[in-house]
């Protein structure tokens, strides 16, 4: 089974914990600049918004690197950067349609979101449910039953 | 680790911006945050300085949790010699800025004299220099983070600045960042702009390690399921916000009202948690959403939109956005302490002291003050230059708030604070204050233990250094009663203590609704070097409440600043559980200098000196 990660920017605080989880698990030491999700605060609209790679089938960062350093795992879906292979040549970041993929200048090499190899931190430590993860084919579930609930008219109709 | 171990100092004097390596013996006798840069300001400063002179120091200091994944990790703090009370003066602010701070290497920033022009502090890692802040001068806050912001092409920087008013010389001036986060009271930002200081911008990469990685991750979970788990911060707070209280505080009647001349205010519900969650007549609700600060998994801050139709804003989309919406204590002196109901104006109120940086419960019990002293004709017309400053005027109370940001008018005696304005107008017992810092939302006379709180603060009356409310009111962490004084002065010195620890970590102090030191000790001691339990951490906050008298008491406070206003001693409540009750200070202020190891006339004995190695 694929499991992904589902994002719901209605339950976000922004408080950022995903962010400390992910780089706390990935490099160690707590540093958001360094974590592969990002929580984005439109102030003005109060709104708080999640996001990071999806982890794409036909993933373009992966179709583009010119060395091979990408790769796919069949199970899981993930894909991986081989940080002994990239070059730093920043193509991927250029290719990826939603900016996940990123260049690090400290270490040369790009990073994505790898999944924590099957038990992402993000959503484990956020306090809100704002980030889960689930088998991918129920990603759109819940928001599915939401919208479901709204299109039985027969309560209304009937009060 | 957790301590970065480098401190920046600033000479705005010289232009100076020299790293040093921290005191690691003050740090662990200290902690961090409020304790250790207090330890340093009080080594520093002559007690006497005038705090609006460049002999006064201030400092912007993190903790060791600071940045770290434990729950409300965003917490900085300001300490300095308060503009508003002459007092040592510590305020706390939480929002993003600093997380940042201390990503980019450093426990804290002590700034130091005065810079010949505006300037700016920009931090960015190892790199600190002041810039020219010409373009800046005399603008908001908001303005001011997002011309930096900019300026240095950085979206993600985070800005801590002064706005008008405290250029203005307003003596209550707060210090804003991330638009509403503040560090908010006894005029630190009056103290910063006096050195002309603008703001600093910081951006840090470095990270933050712990001592102990997988000890930490295992405490900080731990706590964290502790706060989810907690009714208060588990459900309340995230819900309602601190405003949960206004309901809860007026039925037991001890919501000071109308200047503390009642406590008991009539339209509580019309300024209240649920009031700002109810369809207003544009179809919305005050409330947009919940806000986090840095870490927070319990999220109380509150974000609100302005009612487009209320004559505060209309034609002015300025203001349309969503910002910094009220919380319990500036609802209150907003529209408690003043009498006024109307919930869009305290908004707008709100926003304009998050705006231009103003202290809003020492403003709103300024104007309360103000407003009884022009009831009584003793503050006239001609003083407020036309403006009819009845009691309960929300006209009065969005005009006051934008002339006491531009220092215009009757505005600029209101910036004065309540204290310095009711002796200009020969009434000085109506300064609902001690120490020069108005109390707030909660009434000495219906929950006792808070009064002796107000009477000992070191800051002057203030909630936070000793929130006894959590033990009369809400039953944290045991009940005691509200309406007597039996055992309150042990209560009080147990929470100052405690919560000069919590203000000395780098976390929120709103996780001890559900946390004691038992769950904050493991977190510390897995996060920093050296042994932290309980006991050494409880030893530091004494420690450093002690600290803070002695300055104050070198600074020329005595005993005698003790006190609560005459009105709190004197007058009864009129209504509610208390009524008939004055506060009985004086039944539990001998105890607690006798708890403490203080002489009978409040100053600490050699013996408690020298045992808390001071």
């Amino acid at each position: 089974m694929q499991k992904a990660l589902v994002l719901d920017a209605g339950k976000c605080t922004g408080c950022k914990q995903c962010e400390l989880a992910c780089s706390f698990e990935h490099e160690g030491i707590f540093n958001v600049s360094r974590s592969r999700i990002r929580v984005f605060i439109f102030e003005h609209e109060a709104r708080f918004v999640p996001y990071t790679c999806t982890q794409c089938d036909q993933a373009w960062c992966m179709q583009v690197c010119p060395v091979g350093a990408i790769t796919s795992d069949a199970a899981t879906g993930v894909k991986s950067v081989n940080a002994a292979t990239c070059v730093g040549c920043k193509v991927c970041t250029i290719a990826c349609p939603f900016g996940t993929i990123n260049y690090n200048a400290i270490t040369g090499k790009v990073e994505k979101c790898d999944l924590c190899g099957g038990d992402p931190a993000c959503a484990r430590e956020c306090p809100t449910g704002a980030i889960t993860f689930i088998d991918s084919n129920l990603a759109g579930y819940e928001k599915m039953q939401d919208w479901a609930h709204k299109t039985d008219t027969a309560p209304q109709a009937a009060s | 680790m957790s301590w970065t171990k480098k401190i920046l100092r600033v000479n705005l004097t010289t232009g100076s911006c020299t790293p040093e390596a921290l005191n690691m013996d003050w740090a662990r006798q200290y902690i961090g945050q409020r304790g250790l840069a207090t330890k340093y300001l009080t080594e520093e400063i002559d007690p006497k300085v005038d705090p609006l002179s460049p002999d006064n120091k201030m400092i912007f200091a993190t903790g060791p949790l600071t940045g770290t994944g434990a729950s409300t990790s965003a917490r900085y703090s300001v300490i300095t010699k308060g503009a508003l009370t002459g007092a040592i003066s510590c305020s706390n602010s939480g929002g993003y800025f600093g997380n940042e701070l201390k990503n980019a290497g450093w426990d804290m920033v002590i700034v130091e004299g005065k810079s010949p022009k505006p300037v700016y502090l920009y931090i960015c890692n190892d790199v600190a220099e002041l810039r020219d802040a010409a373009e800046i001068w005399g603008t908001s806050t908001w303005n001011t983070e997002e011309w930096i912001k900019k300026t240095h092409q950085d979206p993600v920087m985070r800005v801590a600045s002064v706005g008008i008013a405290a250029e203005n010389g307003v003596l209550y001036s707060a210090i804003v960042n991330d638009l509403h986060r503040a560090a908010g009271r006894s005029g630190v930002g009056t103290v910063m702009a006096s050195k002309n200081l603008k703001a600093i911008g910081v951006r840090g990469t470095l990270g933050v390690g712990v001592n102990d990685p997988e000890a930490f991750m295992k405490a900080a979970s731990a706590a964290k399921k502790v706060l989810a788990d907690n009714a208060v911060t588990g459900v309340g707070l995230p819900t309602h916000g601190t405003q949960i209280l206004m309901n809860v505080i007026n039925e037991i009647g001890a919501l000071p009202t109308r200047n503390a001349e009642d406590v008991q205010f009539e339209n509580a519900g019309d300024i209240s948690a649920e009031a700002m969650r109810e369809t207003r007549r544009d179809g919305t609700t005050n409330l947009v959403a919940n806000q986090a600060c840095f870490g927070c998994t319990i999220a109380c801050g509150r974000v609100s939109r302005i009612d487009q139709t209320h004559y505060t804003v209309v034609n002015r989309p300025e203001y349309w956005g969503a910002s910094g919406g009220l919380e319990y204590e500036a609802a209150w002196a907003l529209g408690a302490a003043t009498g006024i109901k109307d919930l869009e104006a305290l908004t707008y109120a709100n926003f304009i002291c998050n705006e231009q940086a103003i202290d809003p419960i020492t403003f709103g019990a300024t104007l309360g003050a103000a407003m009884e002293l022009y009831d009584q004709g003793v503050i006239t017309d001609e003083d407020t230059g036309g403006v009819a400053l009845n009691m309960g005027s929300a006209e009065a109370l969005t005009t006051m708030v934008e002339l006491t940001g531009k220092g215009e008018g009757f505005g600029a005696v209101l910036g004065l604070g309540s204290k310095r304005l009711c002796e200009k107008y020969g009434h000085p017992e109506l300064s609902m204050s001690v120490k020069g810092l108005e109390f707030p939302a909660y009434d000495p006379r219906g929950i006792q233990g808070i009064g002796l709180n107000y009477a000992t603060s070191n800051r002057g009356a203030c909630h936070v250094r000793g929130y006894t409310v959590a033990s009369e009111v809400l039953g944290i962490p045991e009940k005691t009663d509200p309406l007597v004084t039996e055992g309150k002065a042990g209560l009080v010195k147990a929470f100052q203590d405690a919560t000069a620890a919590v203000d000395s970590a780098g976390i929120c102090l709103f996780t001890t609704f559900a946390w004691s030191l038992e769950d904050i000790a493991p977190q510390v001691d897995a996060a920093c070097e050296g042994e932290w339990t309980v006991d050494s951490m409880l030893e530091a906050g004494e420690r450093i409440w002690n600290m803070e008298r002695k300055f104050n008491l070198a600074a020329g406070f005595t005993g005698k600043d003790d006190t609560l206003p005459r009105r709190i001693l004197k007058d009864a409540a009129k209504t509610g559980p208390a009524k008939g009750l004055v506060s009985s200070l004086d039944k539990m202020l001998p105890e607690y200098y006798e708890l403490r190891g203080w002489s009978a006339d409040g100053v600490p004995s050699g013996e408690t000196l020298s045992r808390l190695g001071l």
